[in-house]
């Protein structure tokens, strides 16, 4: 496939930021069950207007995806059948939920809605929080779906799509609430880069299994079904636009081998490796702020790269019929 | 307001099939062109570029205004002034009246790809210049003359394959042909029924695709192929003697005497010659029932074909004995080796041709009766058609080859019978042809129109157009001892002929639809810098350019004044049979244009054009006794004239008389063209059933035919195996018989080419190359969906072809060190060309070829400088030479690449080695071919190019 | 019930590209239009076509088959297009099983070109939305057209009659036997998409001589023969024998 770059920042954006109120969420919860101390109300509130900026950039650069960005509305019709509807219903509920939940937090609005047997109170951000923490997975399964769904195009056919959807938007999301708390909330730094670190890690595993599983696909379809043609040497010499067409402009990504596999490296190094690297420094630094914030920007470009590659590896079934000009 | 949508019949010509079409209009602009469902030709079918009319009509390569030269300009540069019509014609009248008055040999008009010879051909007369031809010796003229001069018909638009009762078909070197679409409902209707596809050729492509078989074979090697065909139907006797016996001269009896004057001439009884252009039965058999020579078809008599038999002392042999003794040294074996077809292959397809004409006969219950009287219950057919086209004709060993083929297709009897060769009117004629060129330089006379038509069918060396030396009249030799049977001219020489001045300089060229200074053009570098050349005194060697187009073609930049044409949607036009027919099988049909859309600008029809200077000349057939202008315009013109006054012949045949109760003949009628507007522009006559078949011995028919005044006589046209026409000039070579002779530097040429029984020969341009130094033969093939050069300004059209590569066997490739996709040079003897190489397993490893015409030069057609056809594109005519250097005459004789007999151009000869351009010679921005013309401009009057285009018809602009 | 589709039979298609002109030209001024053409004077001139005609070699020499391969959308049964669009704006109707887009709800995600494994869809650059080809839905229901003509342009334009249009679903429709006597078949079968349109193989058809036809006994040869006739002054039996 060819990658657009509204879908790549679509995607790593709303991930980091769906990562992000989950590790806001994770403290919270930590702090309800008396495993870390309680935060201040400001670090959820500010930690949710960063989500929602992520969150928002994510949904402005899905604008440049569309050809007629007006009728967007439309979307929403299609949820019975569509991963994409449902990610177009999903995504600003959740916005909505994070939103309320950082004003909550904000506001200091934060009643006790009911009690446990215990007698613990169900506080408004838990509830606000526990609902975002469902969207948040739910959108997360809605954009890997989008893609998992489509079942020709095989790198993409697999739940190791919607668990590295999962894992690598948790990863940034919480490599930056580690920068964010370094920032805001030093106390809290240790606890977000060890998670960040985990996270990375088992993105790490999911990743690479993603890509050897891909190695080793075999095209289902072949020249030979795509013409219904039953000869071993079937070579096109004409597409008929020798110009080229939608066809050749969205389905190939139009670059070398050699490029594909470097990109490849360059995101294992950067959204995987220097970046856990940097997180382990942090872990144990005095002043963890600067790895902490070159983990996050490295760690995010080495995320854009892997949704470039992401893209790019999908060899998608109609390229058969598209591969020679003449 | 809703739109106004309404639909108007006409006749396509986004090529010369000339199918009928129905334009949808919407608020007056095109929406969409379908095939007319009623049309005979089409019935209802479209191809791609007829489609495609719509971005033809809306080109921003049209020209609008006339346009004149800039003075300060050169030539080639493209820059031009608009100016009235009327000061267009009056320059031009001037002009062309001081020539006339003068030297009318000093104009010459030639025409490429257009319908209608007949008129710009009585122009050209009627002003009195021998210079007039048309595209047909560059194009296919081997296949006419090759076939005429055999059958009295031929393929190309005169006659074609029966495929709907043929069970086997046998195509040689056919890509797209002119009866494009026919021609694929045919073939596609054929492989339906069961009828099983054989396709010669050196590519497969288009309809080679869909052959049941492919026999690859060496381009100019099918000669060899079909002598060995003939050989082996031949050694099996797997001919239909009946057939050869009744409609041929196989029977007929030879002079074998070599050293009498007489040799290889027929024996004739003592009848009288009657002054007439017609074969006179009075040639002799020898009857095997009372063992004597007996006067051909004497009832009751069978001749022998075989033998040797001794008439007073003459020894004497039947036509088809020579023949077999002929072949005899074509050999499956022997033709191995020459076409790369394997021996087993040509024995089974020699079988699968005799024995399927022979045992799967048809047979109709037609009643007809035959020239000799004979009444017949059945017409009766043998089931094994063929088709050729320019695979075979555009090669200078094309004639004997496409003679080679007529003989098998009359040896295997299936010539005007079902299932095989079917003529189309007004063929059958007789061999050849009674029209014949004027034969003496006093024809061409000061404001005299031209004694004779510029183009007619020799029948003998006196009949050629010469001079008292035997040097050529015409500018393009035609009808010279150099190409004597080249009876539609050599176009692919005048230009290179009126430079050097050889036979003489000329005043003023006019070009009309034809692109002289690209694609139609062989040696386009130097050709191109020949119409822009001038000699000491300053003065261009061309001292006047006249174009006539629709479009910015690459010609038209070398004008020195251009006359915009309409396009085919804007003009009345004919489909004469005075012209090239599109008639069917089942008899003759005509056909019209009328106008569906106004013209453009200020682009007036060229038809108009020649009768208002017809007029201003005062050319006697333009203009009254009084010398009045005679015709008001084009439609009043084609009402009313007649070939001699009273004639009741015209350029139309349908709805003629006073009130369109006749057909063929008859006085004009007023009314003709509502007439043919109310029937889809369309004249076609059905002949009775008993006339439609064996019209070459047919009386019926053939008495129709005559008092039709088709043809002059209604003496039966039987086919030539042996030619004694070709043995006439062979004889005068060689210094014998009572005719004109050869000058001794062309006597050797005419003798060894002239043979009446076909032989294979390589090409000239095959004996004149190394062929280890240019191993490969190098041709194109017409690509469906584009016509020749000008359908590149089509939006639509150029992008499924936008520019061209060059296709090379896969293994032939890697031997040359070149993978798909190489960038590679391609040099023959005469020139180079850089392009593109794309592997292929559907060429013969011997063989390169590309697409026609599909690269321009850059900026020409109102291309961006920078648009494929150019860039990527290349033109394959830089490689082939329009002339080939002679050394067996001495000097620096030269003579056009060309058949020697009829001056066909041999676009296909041509040799070539490629070779992969090293990387050093390629930095990206040198990734284009070569070579490369300076950008063209848009010229005054031109549409801008839009860059993006939504078109929709009738949108609210 | 209904679902119409085009069958393809390559056995005759010549490559001709005549369906992919006369597609372009009735659906451009027609309710799926204007359909752009970029650069259509310039380098590299692309447009939107809803049907396009490609090249194949199959085999090497001498065996090659040039198999002409014409593509439109395949009108699945089944269609990935269909479910994936958010807006529903790609729909298959009931009635006739014909795959359409509503070009008033589309948003130009193209979300329906990625799911469609056949590259069927062609997105309009100036109109931002995804364009394909109707089967000519204004065309095959118009009344105001004879029944000649309520059939798809590119049926009509066909010089080879290549391309026939019907319901399969219909036994005995002219495309459900060309499908069963012919051998059509669908293509990428293993996505289970299920395309209506189907295509017919290249049939080949032989002729066996045997070696026993060749030569007959009313040959000509033996008419011409002068089979040998001994000179009557030749020695013959007559002269030495004495029974
Ligand atoms: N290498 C190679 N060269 C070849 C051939 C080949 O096979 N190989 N084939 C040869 C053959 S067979 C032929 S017939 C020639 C054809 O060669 P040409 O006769 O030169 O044909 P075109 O290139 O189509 O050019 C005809 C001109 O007609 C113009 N034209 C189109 N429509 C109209 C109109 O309505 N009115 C007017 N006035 N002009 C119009 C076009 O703009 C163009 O300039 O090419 C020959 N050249
Ligand atoms: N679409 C379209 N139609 C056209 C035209 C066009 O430009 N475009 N041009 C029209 C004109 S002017 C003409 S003359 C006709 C020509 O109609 P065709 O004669 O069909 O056209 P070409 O493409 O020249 O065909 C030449 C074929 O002969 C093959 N060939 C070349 N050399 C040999 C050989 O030595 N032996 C054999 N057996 N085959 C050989 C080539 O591979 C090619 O397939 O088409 C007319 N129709
Ligand atoms: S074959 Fe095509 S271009 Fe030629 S006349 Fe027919 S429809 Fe027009
Ligand atoms: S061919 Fe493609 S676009 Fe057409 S119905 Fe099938 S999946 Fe959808
Ligand atoms: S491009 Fe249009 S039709 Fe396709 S999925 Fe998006 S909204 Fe639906
Ligand atoms: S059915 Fe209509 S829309 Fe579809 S390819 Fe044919 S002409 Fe085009
Ligand atoms: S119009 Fe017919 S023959 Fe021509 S390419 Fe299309 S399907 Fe094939
Ligand atoms: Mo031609």
């Amino acid at each position: 496939m060819k990658p657009a770059f509204s879908v790549i920042f679509l995607t790593t954006l709303i991930g980091a930021g769906q990562g992000l109120f989950l590790a806001l969420f994770t403290a919270e919860s930590y702090a309800a069950f008396g495993l870390l101390s309680p935060q201040p109300t400001s670090f959820y509130a500010l930690g949710s207007a960063c989500a929602l900026l992520f969150l928002a950039g994510g949904l402005v650069a899905s604008f440049f995806h569309l050809g007629r960005p007006e009728r967007a509305w439309r979307a929403a019709a299609q949820w019975r059948t569509s991963w994409l509807s449902r990610e177009v219903i999903v995504l600003p509920a959740f916005m909505g939920t994070v939103f309320l939940y950082g004003a909550a937090h904000g506001l200091g609005v934060n009643p006790a809605l009911a009690r446990l047997p215990s007698g613990a109170p169900i506080n408004l951000t838990a509830v606000l929080g526990a609902a975002g923490t469902l969207l948040a997975f739910a959108l997360y399964v809605c954009t890997g779906m989008v893609y998992a769904c489509l079942r020709f195009l095989r790198e993409w056919h697999t739940p190791l799509t919607v668990i590295n959807y999962i894992l690598l938007g948790g990863a940034s999301g919480f490599a930056f609430a580690a920068l964010f708390s370094a920032w805001a909330l030093p106390g809290l730094t240790r606890f977000y880069a060890g998670w960040a670190l985990a996270i990375a890690f088992i993105a790490m595993v999911g990743r690479v299994a993603a890509l050897v599983r891909n190695a080793r696909l075999k095209p289902k379809s072949t020249l030979q079904s795509a013409l219904g043609i039953k000869h071993p040497r079937i070579v096109q010499k004409a597409q008929g636009a020798m110009g080229g067409s939608f066809n050749t402009r969205e389905f190939f990504h139009g670059q070398p081998d050699a490029l594909l596999s470097m990109v490849k490296w360059f995101f294992l190094a950067f959204a995987f490796i220097v970046p856990m690297a940097l997180l382990s420094v942090a872990t144990v630094s005095e002043a963890p702020a600067p790895s902490l914030t070159a983990a996050f920007i490295i760690q995010f470009a080495g995320l854009l790269a892997e949704r470039w590659f992401f893209f790019a590896q999908a060899s998608h079934p109609q390229n058969l019929y598209y591969q020679s000009v003449a | 307001m809703p739109a106004v949508e309404e639909i108007k019949k006409t006749t396509c010509y986004m090529c010369a099939c000339r199918c009928g079409i129905r334009v949808h209009l919407r608020d007056g602009e095109v929406r969409y062109i379908d095939g007319n469902p009623d049309h005979p030709l089409n019935k209802g079918v479209i191809c791609a570029k007829g489609s495609s009319g719509i971005m033809k009509q809306y080109s921003p390569a049209r020209l609008t205004k006339p346009l004149r030269r800039k003075a300060d300009a050169e030539r080639g540069a493209g820059q031009f002034e608009p100016i009235s019509w009327e000061e267009a014609f009056s320059t031009l009248a001037e002009r062309l009246g001081r020539i006339r008055a003068t030297d009318p040999k000093k104009f010459a008009l030639f025409t490429g790809r257009d319908q209608m010879q007949a008129l710009t051909g009585l122009f050209a007369r009627q002003f009195g210049t021998p210079n007039y031809a048309a595209h047909g010796g560059f194009c296919s003229v081997n296949m006419a003359a090759g076939m005429i001069y055999t059958i009295g018909g031929s393929f190309w638009e005169f006659g074609g394959p029966d495929l709907d009762r043929a069970k086997l078909f046998v195509m040689i070197g056919t890509a797209e042909d002119h009866h494009s679409n026919p021609l694929k409902m045919a073939i596609a209707k054929f492989k339906r029924d069961g009828g099983r596809f054989v396709s010669i050729n050196p590519v497969r492509t288009g309809y080679s695709a869909i052959a049941d078989e492919w026999v690859p074979i060496r381009p100019g090697t099918d000669g060899a192929l079909l002598l060995a065909f003939l050989h082996e139907i031949i050694a099996k006797g797997l001919y239909d003697r009946d057939f050869l016996v009744r409609y041929t001269n196989a029977g007929q009896l030879v002079n074998a005497d070599e050293k009498s004057d007489e040799f290889g001439m027929f024996l004739r009884t003592e009848v009288p010659e009657e002054e007439a252009c017609y074969d006179p039965q009075d040639k002799l058999w020898w009857d095997r029932n009372t063992n004597t020579s007996v006067v051909t078809h004497k009832p009751g008599a069978d001749p022998f074909l075989l033998g040797k038999f001794d008439l007073h002392g003459v020894p004497v042999k039947p036509s088809f004995q020579l023949l077999k003794e002929r072949v005899a040294q074509y050999s499956p074996e022997w033709a191995e080796g020459v076409t790369g077809v394997p021996a087993d292959t040509i024995r089974r397809l020699a079988y699968e041709m005799g024995v399927t004409a022979r045992d799967q006969r048809i047979e109709l219950p037609i009643a007809w009766t035959d020239s000799w009287g004979n009444e017949h219950d059945t017409v009766t057919g043998n089931p094994v058609a063929f088709h050729a086209m320019r695979g075979l004709a555009a090669h200078s060993n094309g004639f004997q080859t496409i003679r080679a083929l007529g003989i098998l297709m009359s040896l295997l009897g299936t010539i005007d019978r079902p299932g095989g060769f079917r003529h189309k009117a007004p063929f059958p004629r007789p061999i050849p042809p009674c029209a014949r060129p004027p034969n003496h330089p006093q024809a061409v006379q000061p404001n005299r129109p031209l004694d004779g038509m510029a183009l007619g069918w020799p029948a003998d060396p006196d009949d050629l157009f010469v001079d008292e030396n035997g040097g050529p009249v015409r500018l393009d030799k035609g009808f010279s001892w150099e190409y004597p049977l080249s009876v539609h001219g050599l176009m692919h020489n005048a230009i290179t002929n009126a430079w050097r001045g050889d036979p003489y300089r000329i005043d003023t060229l006019l070009i009309f639809m034809a692109n002289m200074a690209w694609n139609s053009t062989m040696n386009t570098v130097e050709v191109r810098k020949m119409l822009n050349d001038k000699d000491e005194q300053g003065e261009y060697k061309i001292p006047f350019i006249v174009v006539a187009d629709a479009f910015q073609s690459e010609m038209t930049a070398f004008a020195d004044l251009i006359l915009p044409d309409t396009t085919y949607l804007e003009r009345h036009d004919v489909m004469s049979i005075l012209d090239r027919p599109i008639s069917e099988f089942d008899g003759p049909v005509d056909s019209v244009r009328i106008p569906v859309v106004p013209p453009t600008g200020e682009c007036k029809p060229f038809q108009e054009v020649l009768i208002e200077l017809g007029s201003r000349l005062k050319l006697p057939a333009f203009v009254t006794k009084e010398g009045q202008r005679k015709y008001r315009d084009y439609p009043d013109f084609i009402v009313n004239y007649e070939t001699e006054p009273g004639s009741g012949i015209g350029f139309l045949s349908g709805w003629r008389g006073k009130g369109g109760e006749k057909h063929l003949r008859g006085e004009p009628n007023p009314a003709q063209w509502e007439m043919y507007a109310k029937n889809d522009c369309v004249f076609h006559y059905e002949l009775p059933k008993s006339y439609q078949y064996m019209r070459n011995w047919n009386k019926g028919y053939l008495e129709w035919s005559q008092r039709n005044r088709i043809t002059r006589y209604a003496e039966p046209i039987l086919i030539h195996l042996y030619s004694e026409v070709l043995q006439k000039f062979r004889t005068a070579a060689q210094g014998k018989g009572y005719t004109r002779k050869p000058p001794a530097h062309l006597a050797k040429r005419v003798e060894t080419y002239f043979d009446p029984l076909p032989f294979y020969y390589d090409t000239l341009e095959g004996q004149a190359t190394d062929k280890h130094k240019y191993p490969l033969a190098a041709i194109t093939q017409r690509p469906m969906a584009m016509y020749h050069s000008w359908d590149s300004q089509n939006a639509w059209l150029r992008q499924i072809h936008a520019h061209n590569l060059l296709y090379v066997n896969t293994h032939t490739a890697r031997v040359n060190g070149i993978e798909d996709g190489d960038w590679i040079w391609v040099e023959s003897q005469w020139g180079k060309v850089k392009c593109m190489a794309k592997h292929s397993e559907a060429v013969e490893p011997g063989t390169v070829w590309t697409w026609n015409a599909i690269g321009k030069a850059a900026g020409a057609w109102n291309l961006a400088p920078d648009a494929n056809e150019s860039q990527l594109g290349f033109l394959l005519n830089h490689l082939i030479s329009e002339e080939l250097p002679t050394s067996d005459q001495g000097g620096d004789r030269r003579v056009s690449n060309s058949d020697p007999i009829t001056g066909q151009a041999a676009w296909f000869d041509v040799r070539v080695r490629i070779s992969k351009v090293s990387d050093g010679d390629t930095p990206p921005e040198a990734q284009r071919t070569e070579p490369q013309f300076e950008p063209l401009k848009p010229y005054p009057g031109q549409a801008q190019r839009k860059s993006v285009w939504n078109f929709f018809a009738g949108a609210k602009k | 019930m209904t679902q119409l589709a085009l069958v393809i039979d390559l056995n005759v298609c010549v490559g001709c590209h005549a369906c992919v002109t006369n597609c372009k030209e009735w659906n451009t001024s027609g309710p799926a239009g204007p359909m752009v053409d970029q650069n259509p004077y310039d380098k590299n001139p692309t447009g939107t076509f809803f049907n396009r005609v490609q090249t194949f070699e199959v085999g090497e020499f001498p065996n090659t088959e040039t198999v002409h391969f014409p593509k439109s959308c395949l009108h699945c049964e089944d269609p990935p297009c269909v479910p994936v669009c958010p807006t529903g704006a790609s729909y298959k109707r009931k009635e006739d099983g014909i795959v359409l887009v509503d070009y008033d709800k589309c948003i130009g995600c193209k979300y329906c070109s990625w799911a469609c494994p056949y590259g069927a869809r062609e997105f309009d650059e100036a109109q931002k939305i995804m364009k394909k080809c109707t089967l000519c839905v204004d065309r095959i229901y118009d009344k105001s057209m004879t029944e000649e003509e309520r059939r798809p342009a590119c049926v009509r334009a066909c010089p080879t009659s290549a391309r026939l249009f019907g319901d399969i679903h219909d036994p005995e429709s002219e495309v459900s036997r060309a499908i069963r006597e012919a051998g059509g078949y669908p293509l990428m079968p293993e996505w289970g998409t299920s395309p209506a349109n189907h295509y017919l193989p290249r049939r080949k058809i032989k002729l066996r001589i045997r070696h026993d036809e060749i030569e007959r006994a009313d040959n000509p040869l033996k008419i011409d023969g002068l089979l040998p006739k001994p000179d009557k002054a030749e020695p013959a039996l007559d002269d030495v024998t004495s029974w």
